[in-house]
């Protein structure tokens, strides 16, 4: 293997988990600020229906209207998406903060029947061809070694899922807002008595957090895995939500984590391939048995053991790094008086 | 800043927490606000902080009528409260901590929020490192740190809950300097909820006193602590002498221990009761009492120390296989090595060896799994030991802890009846439960839910459910809200035991009725046994000091 194979390699395995990460984002935010929302599953898979369906439409319409082209079409697919993912994480939020019921039990149905809605909607819809983002290679800088083909050479929607990644770094941990909205996550109580709007802000990234799972779903039905058929990408939204708790609800962890996902799915590929006489379900079954073993690594005290006997500077800023404590307020519903 | 409170009232639904209270908080003076738990000071402080709205009053900031809808209007106003659990996040780092909500600035100025924050610790002679996280801050540390922001935010007026509980004699000294700089440098208005005489004693210009929701009266300082105690508890009430019982062998020891929790540590603490005998435990809540009830009962883990149950150690029961999961890890590991070995003398080719380390991963799993359900099946908690051995704990939280919300009485008396048998009999399970409805009291039939009942008869059910004989029963506030005549009926009730022969350890927060019930009183304060003392010869007056920390 080369090392222009190598980069090839990495570059496609950033490609695919792009989708992924999106989703990571937006549960990272609405985690943080205290809201569970477990129906990203089932979100996700309403929304690549949904933005692939309006895309579709959008661009048949527009031909014949004779403006041809795929961006509009395909801007509109995602828009709708991202307004479906809104919507359904502002149900959970709604349940829990008006209607004081169980995120958890709110979440999973919910889930559930987005699902079958999913595939009830789409039916008429399914294998049909459709618009796809196009591939746009940023100038001048996709030509600097390694670092070009690797971050420069893919389409705008991989673009700004990094750039998205890194403002949700900048956002949480860095600007004023973001620091309240850890804060309604971490100790509502707190945060109340220091005049934040709790519940506000709890609608307010909920709904951001969905919007961006929603674009997660349109960026698979429209880049990733092109179209939509019956249970197109269902499962995905489950690996989001163990890759959040993996990645210590932080967003470049997170992503990570998404891309040491795609990693697993790509040796998993690999190995099917130099193994023929092996079942192929037993690699597939590989790549969840590694992510239990590393939740399990960084959730348990074997962790703790390891830092331990880290050199005792070091100690501190390791167990912090390796620290999975999910916000302290998550899943809890907050009473304004 | 001149604060007024005129005639507050506060009532929710049936209880009137705050009846009529008004006061007056002039500037470069330190107050204290005192009273028994339930007495309305945090329902007043509450108020005064823009937490809750009273239900009628005015409060006058330098003679203007103000309004709080919530504390950061209060805060705005230059009102701040500094709460027991402080106000604060623990996950973040201090300086993030400071910076949450404090200005309008879309972009976080870490560097300006660390030098402020270096600026107000250095004149109060805090130690407060801005990088590190407030989880790993001590409370004292944090309470300091919300002090500062306080006051970083211009509050004028501060409020301080029970300040010295749970933190270093160190911190409270420095806590104490900077309450009096504070008063008397800036002419801040400074208010204390405390419930330890010395200390406000020591600090405050003026104490308020509330019982039962009203003002019992306010008195200038210095005074004695005699005319703080007579304000709070109010008259004495004279001792029925009871019968003196012969106390038999010593039935509970507790030997050296130390034990805690989060908030409070109790170190060597030594305490034996006899057969027969009944020792009340006195003490503010929190002072290590409520502690001393739970690790008796093995419910908390003693640190250092023993806990004996009629001479027998009650210190749980480790499983005879806990050596099991280092034979599952030992298995993985030679079956490994036994691999490496065939795959380098060429025994084992290809895929094989990989095939290998999964069947030995599964089998080691599974000799794990069934060695952690072993463990959990053959190791035994100390509670149970203590149960078994004829000990019982009445908690204070009664659908909390002592009863199961939505079960019956019937089903109730179906789980304490150790019959063992797999079927329940419903119908003598009934049987039983109508005796103890009719025997107790209770208003109530054999199925109404259990969080139906009043408290009175959900205290009562508990006490019915208890078994019979008991070597020794361990209660939390047995009577605590309940009327003179049940409470005297319960007490009746446990005499009975006591001539069995059953040991009583109570806490309690009535003094009269500690004084009246128990033999021996046990006095905690801040987590120290200041004393014990035989209940015929002590006075309410002086059982006040103790628990204001004066000792024996």
């Amino acid at each position: 293997m080369s090392d222009s194979d190598l980069i090839k390699i990495l570059a496609s395995i950033l490609a695919q988990s792009a989708p992924l990460m999106l989703a990571i984002t937006g549960e990272t935010i609405t985690e943080r600020v205290g809201v569970i929302n477990l129906s990203i599953d089932g979100s996700m898979l309403i929304s690549a229906m949904t933005g692939f369906v309006v895309a579709l439409n959008a661009g048949q319409a527009l031909t014949a209207a004779g403006i041809p082209g795929d961006t509009l079409p395909i801007l509109a697919g995602f828009a709708a998406a991202a307004l479906i993912g809104a919507l359904a994480a502002l149900l959970v939020a709604w349940g829990s903060i008006r209607l004081k019921q169980d995120q958890v039990a709110v979440g999973f149905v919910l889930t559930l029947l987005l699902a079958d809605m999913a595939n009830f909607l789409g039916q008429n819809f399914t294998h049909i061809p459709g618009p796809s983002v196009a591939h746009t290679p940023i100038p001048i800088l996709k030509d600097i070694p390694i670092l070009g083909p690797l971050f420069f050479d893919h389409d705008l929607l991989i673009y700004s899922t990094l750039l998205i990644v890194a403002s949700a770094w900048w956002w949480l941990y860095r600007t004023q807002p973001g620091l309240q909205l850890r804060g309604v996550g971490e100790r509502p109580q707190s945060a109340f008595v220091r005049g934040v709007p709790v519940n506000r802000l709890r609608y307010l990234y909920t709904a951001v957090g969905g919007a961006l799972v929603g674009l997660s779903g349109a960026a698979f039905s429209l880049d990733i895995k092109l179209g939509w058929s019956d249970n197109h990408i269902l499962g995905i939204g489950w690996i989001a939500l163990a890759i959040v708790i993996f990645g210590g609800w932080h967003p470049v962890r997170g992503a990570a984590g998404a891309l040491l996902f795609g990693l697993t799915k790509y040796i998993a590929t690999v190995l099917q391939q130099s193994f023929p006489q092996v079942p192929v379900v037993l690699f597939n079954a590989l790549q969840w048995l590694l992510m239990m073993g590393v939740l399990l690594m960084v959730g348990s005290d074997i962790s703790k053991r390891l830092v331990s006997i880290a050199p005792e500077a070091l100690q501190g800023p390791l167990s912090r790094m390796l620290r999975v404590a999910p916000p302290e307020g998550l899943g809890q519903a907050f009473l304004e008086d | 800043m001149r604060v007024e409170l005129q005639d507050i009232h506060k009532v929710f639904g049936l209880v009137h927490a705050n009846r009529g209270i008004s006061l007056i908080l002039e500037p470069g003076s330190i107050y204290a606000v005192l009273g028994e738990n339930g007495a309305g000071k945090s329902t007043l402080m509450k108020i005064l902080s823009g937490f809750q709205k009273p239900t009628s009053g005015t409060i006058l900031l330098d003679g203007k009528p103000a309004i709080f809808e919530t504390p950061i209007d209060a805060l705005q106003r230059g009102v701040g409260m500094v709460y027991q659990d402080p106000a604060d996040f623990p996950p973040l780092r201090v300086v993030e901590n400071h910076l949450l909500a404090y200005d309008t600035k879309f972009q976080l100025a870490f560097t300006a929020a660390a030098d402020t924050l270096h600026t107000y610790a250095q004149r109060f002679n805090f130690h407060i490192d801005p990088q590190v996280h407030v989880d790993s801050m001590t409370l004292g540390e944090r309470q300091q740190m919300e002090v500062l922001r306080l006051l970083a935010l211009g509050a004028d007026l501060l409020i301080l809950d029970e300040p010295t509980t749970g933190i270093s004699a160190e911190q409270k000294e420095a806590l104490f300097n900077t309450i009096r700089r504070l008063a008397y440098e800036d002419q801040k208005t400074i208010v204390l909820v405390s419930h330890k005489l010395e200390e406000v004693l020591e600090l405050c210009s003026e104490v308020f006193v509330l019982r039962q929701g009203e003002l019992a009266g306010s008195l200038k300082l210095p005074a004695t602590a005699n005319d703080l105690v007579k304000l709070m508890f109010g008259q004495e009430t004279e001792r029925t002498e009871r019968s003196p019982i012969d106390a038999g062998k010593s039935v509970l020891t507790l030997a050296h221990a130390s034990f805690g929790d989060r908030r409070l540590t109790c170190e060597s603490i030594d305490l034996s009761l006899r057969e027969s005998e009944v020792v009340g435990l006195a003490g503010l809540e929190g002072s290590g009492q409520g502690l001393l009830l739970r690790a008796a009962a093995g419910l908390i883990p003693l640190k250092e120390g023993k806990l004996t149950l009629d001479d027998l150690p009650v210190e749980g029961k480790r499983s005879p296989f806990f050596w099991m999961p280092w034979v599952a890890g030992l298995f993985f590991l030679i079956r490994l090595v036994m691999l490496m070995i065939g795959r380098v003398s060429g025994a084992i080719v290809g895929l094989a060896l990989l095939g290998g380390i999964a069947v030995a991963a599964i089998l080691s799993a599974t000799i794990w799994l069934i060695s952690e359900i072993l463990i959990v099946w053959t190791s035994e908690s100390a509670y149970h030991q203590f149960q078994k051995r004829g000990g019982a704990f009445v908690p204070a939280g009664r659908l909390e802890e002592g009863l199961v919300p939505n079960l019956t009485l019937t089903e109730h008396m179906a789980l304490v009846t150790p019959d063992h048998q797999f079927t329940v009999h419903w119908d003598r399970a009934e049987t039983s439960i109508k005796e103890l409805i009719q025997r107790y009291n209770i208003i109530g039939r054999p199925n109404s839910l259990v969080n139906e009942l009043s408290g009175g008869n959900q205290q009562r059910t508990m006490l019915a459910l208890l078994r019979n004989p008991l070597r020794l029963v361990l209660l939390e506030h047995p009577t605590r809200g309940l009327d003179i005549t049940s409470a005297n009926w319960i007490w009746d009730l446990f005499q009975e035991r006591r001539l069995e022969g059953t040991a009583i350890l109570f806490m309690s927060a009535d003094l009269d009725e500690l004084r009246e019930r128990s033999d021996r009183i046990a006095v905690f304060s801040g987590g120290e046994m200041v004393g014990l003392v035989d209940a015929n010869e002590i006075t309410v007056e002086d059982l006040g000091h103790m628990i204001g920390g004066q000792r024996a």
